[in-house]
């Protein structure tokens, strides 16, 4: 990416850091993802289909930075008793539509459909998402200001969904 | 499977695996224990305005709570008595004044009575007025509407709510007191969280202090070991507040109590419990105060039980206004609805620690949860193991024990998974024949 010189930054860059940081997620590098995040970012996964208050209702995430890391950190744990085995994910993006642009300020937002799946022993099971990003530029490099994970199907019952849709 | 084999699963401590594992016993349990006891449906303010329904399950019965012309909230067999079409199949809706069969267009009162078939000459004489069929919707044997708190008994007759319940209401009652206006509203749909794992396993382990700071160590332990690397700073976020307690030491649930009802119910957090430390809420205490005057407030607000179960198969947090449904679906297969409930008159921030404590613990993605539910599984996939045909439920318990009068004992024992099971044979066998005697305890 063009370091320091908001000018040069394109929409390609933009949508390469979304496939980017699906596939750490995929590859399992959680530190290097964690790097990724504002300190006051947050990422919501809203429980109910369109919903506005993610913190006065149920949602199924709303993390801030410390419970990003501790749901990063137990999933190496000796006693995580639910990832022996451990999950593995994968995700298939479409590619993000670019809603905000706006390098001066250095604000982005992206809208991206995926396919996501996740696997342990025998079962597999797969969500249909839509993932907004708002991006910030830090430095010259992108980083994430918001996340939100909407399922296809919130309202459906879901066994364990462990690593992040 | 008769009354006798029923009561033979059932030892003082210990029970047959089959209670978990047999669809037979499965089957039972749906035509005489759910049809025998009081079993929860919903809130009422889920169904505010006439002609409000919401659809669920009271156990393998599929049911419409309905909100009735007169006010009345209803329970109805959701099931239309011409061909069986279900008649409701959304979740919440309202219906306006009838509900109208989608299939050959019959209509019913909100309280089940027939209201119009189309081409009724076509009936004429065939005596459908004076079958069952032709009175229209079935309604359940009896409901009872507890502070808001919608509860059926699908037995036309039987044991009474109040006697069914007895002191176990107080649980209700300090949930819906601690709300200023003396009442709590719905905030948000549930959380459902599918379990292949028998109900009561879920039922039983609202009263395990055993497995906290074992099962959700990955969890609970390392949120106290990050928050210990950045040098435990004060105030202590919410997360912090309500995880970190799960890491208490065993001495701190023994000291938290158990206390026991008749019919199985019973509640974990006596004297304290994990949930008397949170920070107060601004504006919240004055205006208990206001509400109440000062020593009541205090009183409400000092009662801070950790889970308390309404057997057979709901449990609530009080000082958390929360409330899960655990919907038997199968002898292995549980549905979890877990509702959060605001406090009319209190500020928001409560609502939204409920809702916090909903996600991180209650949850399909909840890294607490996760273990809970490997538990649970890895139990119903070995209990089939041959070679061992007992489950032990055996802690504290050290000689006969009545469950007919109210207890309170060490906060480690396993005497209220005695209690339900207690209750459990009693309820399942009042209505089976060859039960004579027995049945009437
Ligand atoms: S099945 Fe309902 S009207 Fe025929
Ligand atoms: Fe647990």
């Amino acid at each position: 990416m063009s370091e320091g010189n908001a000018a040069m930054i394109t929409r390609d860059d933009v949508i390469d850091f979304i496939y980017a940081e699906t596939r750490m997620l995929d590859e399992g590098r959680y530190t290097e993802w964690l790097d990724l995040w504002m300190p006051d970012a947050v990422y919501w996964m809203p429980l109910d289909y369109k919903q506005a208050d993610p913190v006065n209702a149920t949602s199924f995430l709303y993390e801030d930075n410390f419970m990003l890391r501790l749901r990063v950190e137990r999933l190496n744990g000796e006693r995580t008793f639910s990832q022996k085995p451990k999950s593995r994910c994968n995700h298939v993006i479409q590619r993000p539509f670019v809603d905000v642009f706006d390098p001066e300020a250095g604000k982005f937002q992206t809208v991206t459909n995926m396919h996501y799946v996740e696997t342990r022993l025998d079962e597999q099971q797969l969500l249909a998402l839509t993932v907004t990003h708002d991006l910030a530029l830090v430095d010259g490099a992108f980083r994430i200001a918001g996340k939100k994970v909407e399922l296809l199907n919130c309202d459906a019952a879901f066994g364990n969904i462990q690593l992040l849709p | 499977m008769n009354a006798n084999d029923i009561r033979a699963m059932i030892q003082p401590a210990q029970v047959h695996r089959d209670v978990y594992i047999s669809d037979a016993v499965y089957q039972l349990e749906m035509r005489h224990l759910f049809t025998n006891a009081w079993i929860f449906v919903g809130h009422d303010s889920q169904t505010p305005n006439k002609g409000d329904y919401i659809t669920t399950q009271v156990g393998d019965q599929p049911v419409i709570m309905v909100r009735h012309t007169d006010g009345e909230v209803k329970v109805l067999y959701n099931r239309c008595p011409h061909k069986g079409t279900k008649i409701a199949i959304d979740r919440a809706g309202n219906t306006g004044k009838f509900f109208r069969c989608p299939y050959h267009a019959w209509s019913f009162k909100t309280d089940g009575c027939l209201l119009a078939i189309p081409l009724k000459k076509g009936y004429e004489g065939t005596g459908l007025s004076e079958s069952q069929n032709g009175k229209g919707m079935q309604a359940v044997g009896a409901v009872h509407n507890y502070r808001g708190f919608v509860f059926a008994r699908l037995a036309e007759d039987g044991i009474g709510f109040d006697e069914f319940f007895g002191g176990s209401l107080s649980s209700i009652d300090n949930m819906v007191d601690r709300a200023p206006e003396g009442r709590v509203e719905i905030s948000g749909p549930p959380l459902r969280y599918m379990h292949k794992c028998n109900w009561k396993m879920l039922v039983e382990n609202q009263t395990d202090t055993c497995h906290p700071m074992v099962a959700h160590e990955s969890s609970a332990g390392t949120a106290v070991k990050i928050y210990e690397q950045m040098g435990n700073p004060e105030p202590r976020p919410p997360a912090m507040q309500i995880i970190a307690p799960f890491m208490s030491p065993y001495e701190f649930f023994e000291d938290m109590g158990i206390r026991t009802w008749p019919n199985g119910h019973g509640h974990t957090g006596v004297n304290m419990s994990i949930h008397s430390k949170y920070d107060a809420i601004p504006g919240y205490f004055e205006a208990m105060v206001e509400a109440y005057g000062e020593k009541r407030a205090k009183a409400i607000l000092d009662e801070n039980r950790h889970n308390t179960v309404y057997f057979p198969n709901i449990m609530i947090k009080a000082p958390l206004t929360q409330l899960r449904n655990f919907i038997p679906l199968g002898a292995d297969r549980t549905l979890v609805e877990s509702y959060v409930y605001r406090l009319v008159g209190a500020p928001e921030q409560l609502t939204a620690m409920s809702a916090m404590y909903n996600r991180m613990i209650n949850a399909p993605t909840s890294i607490v949860g996760h273990d809970d539910l490997e538990m649970y599984e890895r139990a119903q996939e070995g209990l089939h193991a041959e070679g061992m045909q007992w489950v032990d439920i055996r802690r504290l318990h050290t000689g006969p024990e009545d469950f007919e009068t109210e207890a309170v004992e060490n906060g480690t024992t396993e005497r209220q998974m005695r209690n339900q099971f207690h209750a459990w044979a009693k309820f399942m066998t009042m209505s089976m024949e060859g039960a004579a005697g027995v049945a009437a305890e």
